[in-house]
């Protein structure tokens, strides 16, 4: 199952609070796309999924400065 | 009713790559609080286990009445139970104007789409980020545990703060 989330309006920490607990919301093997801006959310966002031990599929740039980061759970 | 659904977000003792951050929450101010669960809050999410340990003026922010109330047994707790009040009578450490400025920056925070210290809290709540009251301060204010909010996981005093902190980095705020 794919989840969306959208943190393009949002400021620290909710960008990172907001990610989190949609992933532990989710179920293991769901996706959860992120929409994110360039910055300090697209560097650190996929970085700490990948420490707490979740999957970063994909990173694109969607437009200008919003990126689409794709995690697996 | 919580703006965010509650989980079993945070990470727990023993886990490979534990980070830890545990927050000595002194002050009761406005400003010091929303520093205290802007990195609360942000290093749970980044997958730390993060502590809180509430004291002195800091356990305004965590009482049951947010507003002023006269809680406390005794006649001089009820009275600083009353002029200290609770997370929503938090005054700001400057430029307070006898209690204005507080409003004036939950206003510009909803304004630029900045979380209020109000939510904050309740993104700490549902991260299970580990709230402690100090025993001592408790004791002086003449409160119970029941005077604060459930989230609160205990109350304790320097000895197990000090063990529960051990390995990590703690700030006092």
């Amino acid at each position: 199952m794919i989840h969306y989330l959208d943190i393009t309006k949002e400021h620290c920490p909710m960008t990172f609070v907001r990610t989190k607990l949609k992933l532990a919301q989710i179920d293991k093997g769901d996706i959860l796309e992120v929409l994110l801006t360039e910055g300090e959310p697209l560097e650190n966002v996929p970085q700490s999924a990948t420490e707490q031990g979740f999957k970063v599929l994909n990173v694109e740039q969607v437009e200008g400065i919003v990126y689409r980061v794709t995690i697996e759970k | 009713m919580s703006l965010f659904e509650e989980t079993n977000a945070s990470p727990k003792s023993g886990e490979a790559n534990h980070k830890k951050l545990s927050l000595i929450a002194f002050s009761g101010d406005f400003d010091k609080l929303t520093a205290v669960f802007t990195l609360a809050t942000g290093a749970a999410a980044v997958g730390y286990e993060v502590n809180i340990f509430f004291t002195f003026w800091g356990l305004d922010a965590i009482k049951k009445k947010e507003g002023r109330a006269f809680i406390g047994k005794g006649f001089l707790p009820k009275l600083f139970g009353f002029f200290m009040g609770g997370v929503k009578a938090a005054p700001v450490s400057r430029l307070n104007f006898g209690g204005l400025s507080p409003k004036i920056f939950r206003y510009m925070m909803r304004k630029n789409n900045v979380a209020t210290l109000e939510e904050l809290i309740e993104a700490a709540k549902a991260l299970g980020i580990n709230l402690y009251v100090c025993e001592m301060a408790m004791h002086i204010l003449g409160l119970k545990k029941d005077d604060f909010i459930h989230e609160v996981k205990d109350v304790l005093g320097v000895a197990t703060f000090l063990k529960i902190s051990e390995g990590g980095r703690t700030l006092f705020i």
